[in-house]
């Protein structure tokens, strides 16, 4: 479905990114790991719109992406949730989900798409008057994740949706991401959270210093020896 | 209803207040009326995408030297629609080049618009021209002078209260929110601030047209002052530059203060801008529209805190 073929980014001298390649099939949850500066945040950058590759190809369901403005990815299917809640604070938790479906590809069927999206975050249901900016960190993430899906995407990418929030609270988010993975849309998600992220993945990517160095089934990965000392061990391993 | 029906009855009583004032009045109506029409046409698209722009004398010192240069050879109508379209042209090609530079490149690039186009008339007119003067002799009198800056001004609130309520609103302020979900909502940037700027500059071009027979004579160090900019801007940030009537309540009491303060201290009272620039920035961030809605909630807490 997505197809990321050899993309190289640079930012002036410095290479973000050499030569990554990734496939993302239908209907599988997609994970990208690493540490901070591996280059996940450009992959899935570059993926988004949000960042020009020097070189290589990303395609969806066999089209290049490269030259769509990030406007005409949403009419394609592919809904991106920003690094850092991707909310809009000033307006209700049901104006940020509305404002979702503004893109022509939600079409007649936004009324339904909100009754599916609060039943995936049933918290959100009893708050659809709140100012999102009151909410806590985690219920404004599942409202940008839930503003994300009002377009009716194909493809999720997500942008470390666990980043800065409490232990507690990144559970709740996974358990949302368990639900959304559940109705069989594609996902790509970038995470630091690694051990969270392999146990609800089907695939995962492991990236250091701008190279994808390892990749397979999630189960795989999880069980690989030098995976557990780099990510999963007691002791981060620090690789800036 | 009272929200409409409030408005006409205040444009009526302007309308026909002219009639009861000395003409030195009537000089501070015009001017009055051309600041609460600029800082709300900046306000229309600075306002809601945070897109802080300095170019506002830029457009409207073109419009005043459209009127000079063309005042002879058109009627005075279509002097004013060749105005406005220069100025949206000009707009169109500036914000093409430019509304993708964000924060603080965009202000200084907005700065550099309207010193670019001193400079460049300067030296067309001097060069090319061999004169750096202009004069303006029209047969327009001081009241349809501030009849037509009354217009534009109510066109200017109206128009902001329309796109307020239109899906190009929702997307303007989306925009200065967010700029990265703003676009993955699918909104197109390029094209919903060009919109806007194009539209702000026209009518901003207008108001320099409308006004410039006030002057008689025109050069671009007249009608190319800066200060016009930064009036603008601090009128607009006083009121609140994100509410229909913010950019209209901060331009009445700053003009009077200003004209009070310019010509009793005419040395110092650029002293007074810059502290008058810190004072907002400091006290009223987000406007005194804003600030009265914070304080009355205060008051009654009981709707919003309850539910959670």
């Amino acid at each position: 479905m997505l197809e990321i073929r050899d993309v190289t980014i640079t930012y002036g001298k410095h290479v973000a990114l050499d030569r990554a390649s990734l496939t993302a099939t239908q209907g599988r949850m997609v994970a990208i790991l690493g540490a901070n500066g591996a280059g996940k945040s450009s992959l899935l950058g570059a993926v988004g719109g949000r960042i020009r590759p020097a070189s290589g190809d990303i395609l969806y369901r066999g089209k290049s992406l490269l030259r769509l403005p990030s406007h005409r990815l949403v009419e394609e299917g592919i809904a991106l949730v920003p690094e850092g809640r991707g909310i809009f604070p000033a307006m209700t938790v049901a104006d940020n989900l509305a404002l979702g479906a503004l893109p022509a590809r939600a079409g007649q069927g936004a009324a339904a798409r909100m009754d599916e999206v609060l039943t995936l975050f049933p918290k959100l249901a009893q708050r659809r008057g709140q100012i999102a900016g009151t909410m806590s960190g985690g219920e404004q993430q599942m409202v940008a994740i839930g503003r994300a899906l009002m377009s009716n995407p194909d493809l999720l990418l997500l942008d470390e949706p666990s980043l800065g929030l409490a232990p507690i609270v990144v559970k709740e988010v996974f358990a949302a991401l368990a639900r959304i993975r559940a109705t069989g849309l594609t996902i790509l998600i970038v995470e630091q959270n690694a051990r969270a992220t392999l146990e609800l993945a089907d695939d995962a990517y492991l990236m250091e210093v701008g190279r994808i160095t390892k990749s397979g089934p999630a189960a795989d990965i999880k069980s690989d020896p030098a995976v557990i000392r780099a990510f999963l061990g007691g002791s981060l391993a620090e690789t800036r | 209803m009272i929200r409409i029906l409030l408005p006409l009855i205040g444009l009526a009583l302007l309308t026909v207040l002219p009639n009861y004032i000395s003409d030195y009045g009537l000089g501070l109506l015009i001017g009055a009326a051309t600041y609460v029409t600029l800082a709300s046409a900046w306000a229309l698209f600075s306002g809601q995408t945070h897109y802080i722009s300095l170019a506002t004398v830029a457009f409207y010192g073109t419009g005043a030297y459209t009127v000079a240069v063309l005042n002879e050879a058109l009627p005075y109508p279509a002097v004013l629609a060749c105005a406005a379209l220069i100025g949206g042209a000009m707009a169109l090609v500036v914000g093409l080049s430019t509304l993708r530079l964000q924060g603080v490149y965009f202000v200084i690039f907005s700065f550099g618009l309207a010193e670019l186009t001193r400079q460049l008339i300067t030296w067309y007119e001097v060069n090319v021209t061999g004169t750096l003067g202009r004069y303006i002799f029209l047969d327009i009198t001081t009241r349809q002078i501030y009849w037509q800056m009354l217009a534009l001004g109510a066109a200017t609130l109206a128009l902001t209260a329309w796109i307020n309520r239109s899906r190009l609103g929702l997307a303007l302020r989306v925009i200065g929110d967010d700029e990265t979900v703003a676009a993955h909502s699918g909104i197109n940037l390029a094209r919903t601030k060009l919109i806007a700027f194009v539209l702000s500059a026209m009518i901003l071009t207008l108001a320099g047209a409308i006004t410039s027979p006030r002057y008689v004579y025109v050069e671009p160090a007249i009608v190319f002052n800066p200060t016009v900019s930064f009036l603008t801007v601090i009128m607009a940030l006083l009121g609140g530059a994100n509410r229909l009537w913010g950019p209209a309540l901060g331009a009445v009491p700053l003009f009077l203060a200003f004209e009070y303060l310019s010509s009793n201290f005419p040395d110092t009272y650029p002293i007074f801008l810059g502290l008058l620039f810190i004072g907002v920035v400091f006290l009223v961030p987000n406007g005194l529209l804003a600030k009265l809605e914070t304080l009355t909630a205060r008051k009654a807490p009981q709707t919003k805190e309850a539910r959670t």
